[in-house]
Order: structure tokens, then sequence, then C-alpha cells
């Protein structure tokens, strides 16, 4: 049960990865493609998490926390440069 | 015995429901007419499917060592936080730079002033002029 449950999860979040890289490269404005980036790194730390549970550890957890911090920080930046033009004023 | 059987029922249902989510909240992302429409697949969507991947994750740990552990706890939070967030600043960058939006989709937030939807220049005091 858990295996298939595993199975079909990972090949969801990989689908859901290629729906992101499709929009990251059609995406006609530039705010499209951030949330394509932001939607991305969330679906990078699913990757993250069900790789845990496939290979039974939890070495890889920092990874995601550190991936879901730098994400939100970037997406901030990039929207604070589309905004006002400058990061840090 | 049993009972390892109802959770190993409830880590399963956990993490298909959060691929389904996770799916369906790229599925909107790509699938969808303008930019504010598309902003809702990945905002609510994505992270309520991953939630529930990370509870799978916590639940499973859980059963397996014998003991809980707050980390999965914590990416859960950080992303429950961060996600409206981003999401804010993320539709204001489209309200400023004005994108091209279908007919259905209007209204305009009435708290914005108006440099900040794009129909007045922003003031940069710091450079001068504003």
């Amino acid at each position: 049960m858990l295996d298939f449950a595993l199975t079909f999860s990972l090949a969801t979040v990989v689908l859901a990865l290629l729906l992101n890289v499709y929009r990251l490269a059609k995406g006609p404005d530039m705010p499209d493609r951030l949330l394509a980036l932001d939607t991305m790194y969330v679906n990078a730390i699913a990757l993250i998490v069900l790789m845990g549970l496939w290979l039974n550890t939890k070495t890889y957890f920092e990874s995601a926390l550190l991936i879901a911090m730098l994400g939100f920080i970037s997406t901030v930046a990039v929207c604070k440069y589309l905004l006002r033009g400058d990061i840090i004023e | 015995m049993t009972h390892y059987v109802i959770l190993e029922g409830v880590i399963a249902f956990l993490l298909m429901a959060g691929g389904a989510f996770v799916l369906i909240g790229s599925l909107g992302m790509a699938h969808l007419r303008d930019f504010y429409m598309r902003l809702h697949g990945p905002t609510k969507a994505t992270t309520l499917g991953i939630g529930c991947m990370l509870m799978a994750s916590m639940l499973y740990f859980w059963v397996v060592d014998g003991r809980p552990d707050a980390q999965e706890v914590l990416i859960t939070l950080f992303l429950f936080i961060t996600a409206p967030v981003s999401a804010h600043l993320m539709a204001k960058t489209g309200l400023h730079l004005q994108l091209r939006h279908v007919d259905k989709t209007q209204g305009r937030p009435f708290e914005l002033r108006k440099e900040e939807i794009g129909e007045k220049p922003v003031l940069h005091p710091d450079r001068g002029h504003g």
C-alpha cells in the first residue's frame, strides 16, 4: 500500500515539475515566470520529502528547510526588484 | 498489529492526497488563462498538498522511530507562513506591471495606493525625485 502511494505521489510531483517548466519557458510575462519558480521550489521540497521516505532516511530534511527559506527570500527579492527597481533602498 | 495497518492506510492516503493536490496546483498554473487566475493554483492547492505530504512523512518517521520529530512541522509551519506573503507580493507585482488579463478578471483592491497599481509613477525620494 505504501509502495504504491509513494510511487503515485512521486509520479504526480514529477508531472507537476514538468508543468512548472512549461510555464517557466512559456510564461508571457515576468511575474508568470516568478510564479513558476515559486511553485517549483515547493515541488522540489515535496520531491525531497518523498526521497526521504523512499530511502528511509531523515538526512535530507535540512536541505528541504534550506530550500524553503532561500526560495521565499529569492521570491521576495525578485518581487521587490520588479516593484521598485531596486532590492535594498 | 491492526493499528499498524490503520496507520499505513492513513500515511498512504495522506501521500496520495498530497500528490493529487500538488498536481492540481501545477495544472492550474499551467492551464489557466491570465496571471491572476494562475496565482490561485500554486498558492492554495500546492500548499495544501505539501502540507499533506509533510504530515505523512512525520507520521511515518514517528511510527518507524517511535518518537516524534519537529523538523517536518517546522517546514510545514514555515511554508504555511511564507506562501501567502509571497502570493500577496506577486499579486502586487502583477498589478504594478499592469499585466494583460481576460475581461472576467476585474476589480481592484481598494487598499492599494495609485502608484502600487501602476497608475502613477513610483516615488523614489532617495534618488531626488518625489
